[in-house]
């Protein structure tokens, strides 16, 4: 029973990782969106 | 291209969660370890996806420095930074999975996870070294990094076979049997690892060239900035002679 818990920590782990890497990118695209209002273009016909 | 996007997104969801369902439920229970093995369905599919990665990064940086090609050092970029997302991943399921079977956490000089943990180390230098170099040869000197960084990645890999170490002896190829719904468990798994990191790397990219696009905006503005000011004090200049 002690045993599973570690393999739950290990899946949270894991997902808790790449969430957190999925946050800081979409906290970098809406920084650079702003940015790209700030330059007076239009963020939805940038790439 | 937007549309496809998040109807990708959605399928690799629903990819992941019947891997996770296979992983925790169809899977059969190891008859030594027991349940705690089922790590083996995120760390090695972890591990190969980041090796796959890190290979990624490799092409890309020579090509970079053969041809100078934007789009190849921003391919080797991005693939560096995922990569050292699953490699983190490793590197903390390991020990995770190693305490309960081994009694540690951590066997301090086995080249196994010595030699993982050099990896990782090289390809957070590598992405400091792009993230916070001003120079004008960054790119060069982090294509040249990653290509001898690289050759840690097979060094990686045969340390079993080749160093007696605590880490088991690799899956598939190892000279060991494994259940087939486990084998099938693992690499239905690692599939949907793969879509997922496939998803996120075309995100990095996308911002990535957004980023640039923007350093491009504000290098031709400040540009035609400086263009402005040397008109207006050309005048100056004239009725000064």
């Amino acid at each position: 029973m002690n045993a599973v818990k570690f393999l739950f920590a290990a899946y949270i782990a894991t997902w808790v990782i790449h969430l957190f890497y999925i946050g800081t990118l979409l906290r970098r695209f809406s920084r650079l969106k702003q940015q790209l209002r700030d330059l007076g273009r239009d963020p939805s016909h940038s790439s | 291209m937007k549309r496809l996007f998040p109807i990708l997104s959605v399928l690799t969801a629903a990819f992941l969660a019947y891997a996770l369902y296979r992983a925790l439920v169809i899977a059969p229970t190891d008859a030594l370890q027991g349940d705690v093995y089922r790590i083996i369905y995120y760390h090695v599919p972890s591990a190969w996806t980041a090796f796959l990665l890190f290979l990624i990064n490799f092409v890309g940086s020579i090509i970079y420095l053969i041809r100078r090609s934007q789009k190849a050092d921003i391919l080797a970029l991005v693939s560096a930074e995922v990569g050292v997302v699953f490699c983190t991943i490793v590197l903390v399921t390991g020990p995770i999975w190693a305490r309960p079977v081994w009694g540690i956490w951590w066997a301090p000089g086995d080249i196994r996870l010595t030699s993982t943990l050099v990896l990782w180390l090289i390809y957070v230098s590598y992405l400091v070294l792009r993230r916070f170099s001003t120079s004008a040869q960054t790119q060069m000197l982090a294509a040249a990094l990653a290509v001898f960084g690289a050759l840690d990645v097979p060094l990686v890999y045969f340390s079993i076979w080749f160093f007696r170490t605590q880490h088991p002896q690799p899956v598939i190829g190892g000279g060991g049997s494994m259940d087939p719904r486990m084998l099938h468990t693992l690499l239905i798994n690692w599939l949907a690892f793969l879509c997922f990191a496939f998803l996120i790397c075309w995100s990095r990219y996308r911002l990535e060239v957004l980023h640039r696009e923007i350093d491009e905006a504000h290098a031709m503005e400040s540009l035609s900035g400086d263009r402005d000011s040397n008109k207006a004090s050309m005048p100056l200049t004239r009725s000064g002679k």
